[in-house]
């Protein structure tokens, strides 16, 4: 492991970004089939092979364009187009402030594309999908400002090579992220605008309209961003590889534990819920930072 | 170069006088106009390029003559107020006015003989700032009025039709403008700040219906309260000090001139519509367009967020600082989550210039060299992406009859060209690579480094701000195949030029803010802190990439989509039954189901009259303590 840790500080910016846009999809999608495998578990099923997320992509791949209207694919695309980036920013170590407001933009365009196509339930999903953007944005800009304060710097290279646990100081911040991770991974009691399940109330939500290669699209789209997302959960223990691939892991297993005991939230609870568990956990973390320094 | 700014001043007035008296309907009045708007941007372009590599310079003028000629208009100013609002029956202006003349003129008359004022003008590079937006995005506006006047009328017969004298006051406006921001005699300051207080008093009762009357009284009487206060502080300035110039109040000792620094900032927070005075601000979309635009983007609220950033060296570390900026931040999130409840277009807009002039005063409060920086790009940004959504806004209303947001559903199938436009501007209020991004990443690592509670303050509100832009973006870009007619060639060629300017502007401040940064702000900066801000190149260059990348992608993809992609299948929207049209579907029982697309408005957390009251109450309590601890 710390041969590999620093090999990947060796390389340049261009070949931690290429790195990361070739394997992250491939982590992505293993952890969705390793994701799904649990979950059957937890429901005593024993569920699809590890590798069913690749064939549902291909499979969506080969699939008809059925469109409602000519643009709404257009959006999807930069919505890719802008995780992928932003992930790409994360991996080459820069700025992490840059990298949140990125993966804001591409989080906008993938609500645009779920109101650009008119239909009320989409609409109804975009809407929601807003309502969780706000949710979870406060608690993702404190995570910087939480680990700016302690490293004194938002390079994210920096970050992950402070020497000291990140977690000690920022165990707010680190809880705070966790309650906001279950939005991001679009995880119950949070999937209030599209789950990965088909019984959603609203009929999948913002993706109603989608289809075939848009499905993939957004799909691979998703394993970047949460690929990324462990990133930042490893940056809280950056001083230990080990420790902060493990701990990224654990994470991943705790939401979809969180998932399988939880039916899903009204959006005021979620939206109520997030914004106080930021103030509580998060925003007294870094009042308590503040006035140490 | 003095000659310059007294032309500055000066010019616009003539044209307005020349507005005034020039027959309405004679041929060649939009063209003198049309030259007038070309010469008012092409001076303050040409003054930032002869002192591109200067420092600040200051002028001396003969004023015996000036002041005295000033006295004898703000006596005749007053008297106006007074008889129109006499005529109106409102008593509380005619007070203020009464108090306001007696301290000045008692002043003068006890002390005028004994002020000295070495200075009467100067430029520094914040002064051309300002002067580069009044002059270009000001004299846009006027343009865009010279189409949109003729149907304001048009649309509303029963309002008096004062074309001359709406044309007067707008380029009055701009000449007290100029004059306010090239003044180093405080005295000067005032009346030139007295003026647009008039100025925008009228311009917003232009309807002269018992509404806008209300609007415009509101509006008086709030910056004629700032105007008082404003009054005692240059007296007790004097008093204590015997200054009565700018740039030697930077230099007296802290102490002695802190009471009067925060009396001007006190004006500063009510001509920029901070809590407690917010209500002025959302009153005033009353008026015609073009005076929103004017007083949102170009004048009055940046005239008072301009006072507080040149006053706020002198409170530098003391508790009336921190004061201020938490009066800023609470300005910022409140307003920011109002907005979210708000569906009428205007107040949306009128919401997000305050929330975005909070965080202004709010980095005027921490006063470090990053903080000024984003302050100053802040003013910027906002003043070109906000001219830009208001005459936006202001077509559309005519259009669709409505500035009601759930009325603009397809606007993009209806005015597809203005809401490209309308596109642009929105984006550059929140979305990066855009300008207001740039700034709010500085700002808050401006905010972490001095006060850590303003960054969580700017955490929230940010998220605030996303949401109300979003849905208000999604709606517009909204398509349903069906009819739906294309109104837009009714729209004037005044309208678009102003547009096209504009939407123009928003994308090229972005491109053209390293060349801003290092050669008008940083300059500035050194000359205050002594050093300025390293912004790590690598970002700026990331922040290029996506906006070339934008430029590239968009209209290509657009393109694509729109002409050459036909590997599809279209259908219709899904309704939950068997499509009847767009809009209707077959339900249980045989029943055509109508539908109906709304967005939500939470107004249950963020209703306005509860946050309102809230903001309101919190930052009367943050004032007293203000002047508070200015006094001891």
């Amino acid at each position: 492991m710390n041969t590999i840790q620093e090999m990947f500080q060796s390389w340049g910016m261009v070949e931690r970004a290429v790195a990361f846009i070739l394997l992250a999809p491939l982590a992505g999608g293993l952890i969705a089939g390793i994701d799904r495998r649990v979950s059957a578990r937890f429901q005593g099923r024993y569920g699809p092979p590890v590798l069913q997320p690749f064939y549902d992509v291909f499979k969506l791949m080969q699939k008809q364009r059925i469109l409602v209207n000519k643009f709404q694919n257009f959006n999807i695309l930069l919505f890719l187009l802008f995780t992928v980036f932003s992930g790409a920013l994360f991996f080459m170590g820069v700025d992490l402030l840059l990298t949140i407001f990125s993966l804001a933009l591409a989080g906008t365009f993938f609500v645009l594309a779920g109101f650009c196509v008119g239909s009320p339930f989409s609409h109804l999903g975009a809407e929601r999908e807003i309502i969780q953007q706000v949710a979870y944005e406060p608690m993702v800009i404190l995570l910087a400002v939480g680990m700016y304060q302690v490293t004194g710097s938002f390079k994210v290279a920096e970050i992950a090579q402070f020497q000291a646990p990140l977690i000690l100081y920022l165990p707010g911040v680190f809880a705070g992220f966790l309650y906001i991770l279950t939005i991001k991974f679009r995880k119950s009691p949070f999937d209030l605008s599209m789950s990965h399940h088909a019984h959603q109330e609203i009929v999948r939500g913002m993706t109603t309209e989608f289809s075939g290669p848009a499905l993939a699209v957004i799909e691979i789209a998703h394993w970047y961003e949460n690929v990324m997302l462990l990133g930042m959960v490893y940056l809280f223990f950056g001083f230990n590889p080990w420790l902060g691939l493990g701990v990224a892991l654990l994470t991943y297993l705790f939401e979809i534990f969180i998932d399988m005991n939880y039916a899903r939230f009204k959006w005021q609870l979620t939206f109520g819920s997030s914004w106080l568990f930021t103030a509580v956990a998060g925003v007294s973390n870094i009042i308590v930072l503040g006035l140490m320094r | 170069m003095m000659n310059a700014l007294i032309f500055l001043i000066l010019f616009p007035l003539f044209i307005s006088l020349l507005a005034l008296f020039l027959p309405r309907g004679m041929p060649g009045r939009k063209v003198i106009g049309t030259v007038a708007n070309a010469v008012l941007c092409a001076v303050p372009i040409y003054l930032l390029f002869a002192t591109l590599d200067q420092g600040p310079s200051y002028f001396r003028l003969e004023s015996g003559f000036i002041t005295t000629a000033m006295l004898v208009l703000e006596v005749l100013i007053a008297a106006y107020l007074i008889y129109l609002s006499v005529r109106a029956k409102r008593y509380l202006p005619v007070v203020l006015v009464v108090v306001q003349l007696v301290t000045m003129l008692g002043f003068e008359f006890v002390h005028g003989h004994s002020i000295q004022v070495e200075y009467s003008l100067f430029m520094d590079k914040f002064s051309i700032i300002m002067a580069l937006i009044v002059g270009i995005i000001g004299s846009a506006i006027c343009l865009y009025g010279f189409g949109y006047m003729p149907e304001y009328h048009h649309h509303y017969p029963e309002v008096k039709d004062r074309r001359n004298f709406f044309a007067f006051l707008m380029y009055l406006f701009l000449s007290a403008m100029f004059g306010i921001i090239f003044s180093n005699n405080i005295m000067w300051l005032f009346f030139f700040w007295e003026v647009t207080t008039l100025c925008s008093f009228l311009l917003i009762g232009y309807r002269d219906d018992n509404a806008s009357r209300d609007s415009a009284f509101r509006a008086l009487n709030m910056n004629l309260i700032g105007g008082v206060v404003f009054a005692f502080g240059i007296v007790y300035l004097f008093l204590s000090s015997g200054t009565m110039e700018l740039d030697k109040l930077l230099l007296q000792d802290k102490g002695t001139v802190l009471l009067p620094a925060v009396c001007f900032a006190f004006a500063g927070l009510a001509k920029s519509a901070q809590f407690p005075f917010s209500s002025w601000l959302t009153g005033a979309m009353v008026a015609p367009t073009p005076v929103s635009a004017l007083l949102h983007s170009s004048t009055m609220v940046k005239a008072g967020v301009y006072l507080i950033l040149r006053v706020s060296p002198v409170m530098e570390n003391t508790v009336a600082a921190q004061m201020l900026t938490l009066i800023g931040g609470v300005s910022f999130l409140v307003t920011a989550m109002i907005a979210i409840s708000q569906s009428n277009a205007k107040k949306v807009l009128a919401y997000s210039t305050i929330s975005n002039l909070g965080l202004i005063v709010a980095c005027a409060g921490v006063n470090t060299d990053a903080a000024v920086w984003s302050a100053l790009l802040l003013i910027i940004f906002h003043a070109v992406a906000k001219s830009l959504l208001f005459l936006c806004v202001g077509i559309i209303e005519y259009k669709l009859d409505s500035r009601d947001i759930e009325d603009m559903d397809f606007l993009i199938m209806r005015l597809p060209k203005l809401t490209a436009v309308m596109m642009v501007g929105m984006a550059g209020m929140f979305l990066a690579p855009f300008g207001m991004i740039i700034s709010k990443f500085v700002t808050l690592k401006a905010f972490i480094n001095a006060n850590p509670f303003m960054a969580i303050i700017l955490a929230y509100g940010s998220a605030a701000t996303i949401f109300f832009w979003t849905k208000w973006m999604g709606k517009i870009i909204s398509i349903r195949h069906g009819e739906h007619e294309v109104v837009e060639h009714r729209v004037s060629n005044w309208e678009w030029t102003t547009l096209g300017i504009l939407a123009f502007a928003t994308i090229a401040v972005c491109l053209a803010f390293p060349f801003i940064s290092f050669h008008v702000i940083d300059p500035y900066l050194m000359e205050l802190f002594n050093k300025a801000p390293i912004v790590d190149t690598f970002n700026i260059l990331v922040i290029f990439v996506i906006m070339l990348g934008l430029l590239i992608i968009l209209p290509l993809g657009l393109f694509f989509f729109a002409f050459v992609n036909r590997n599809y299948k279209r259908v219709g929207t899904y309704l939950g039954g068997a499509n009847i049209s767009d809009i209707t579907f077959e339900g249980a029982m045989d029943a055509a189901q109508p539908i109906q697309i709304k967005s939500y408005y939470l107004e249950k957390f963020f209703g306005e009259e509860r946050l309102f009251y809230v903001g309101v109450f919190v930052s009367l309590t943050l004032i007293f303590i203000m002047f508070g601890v200015a006094a001891i």
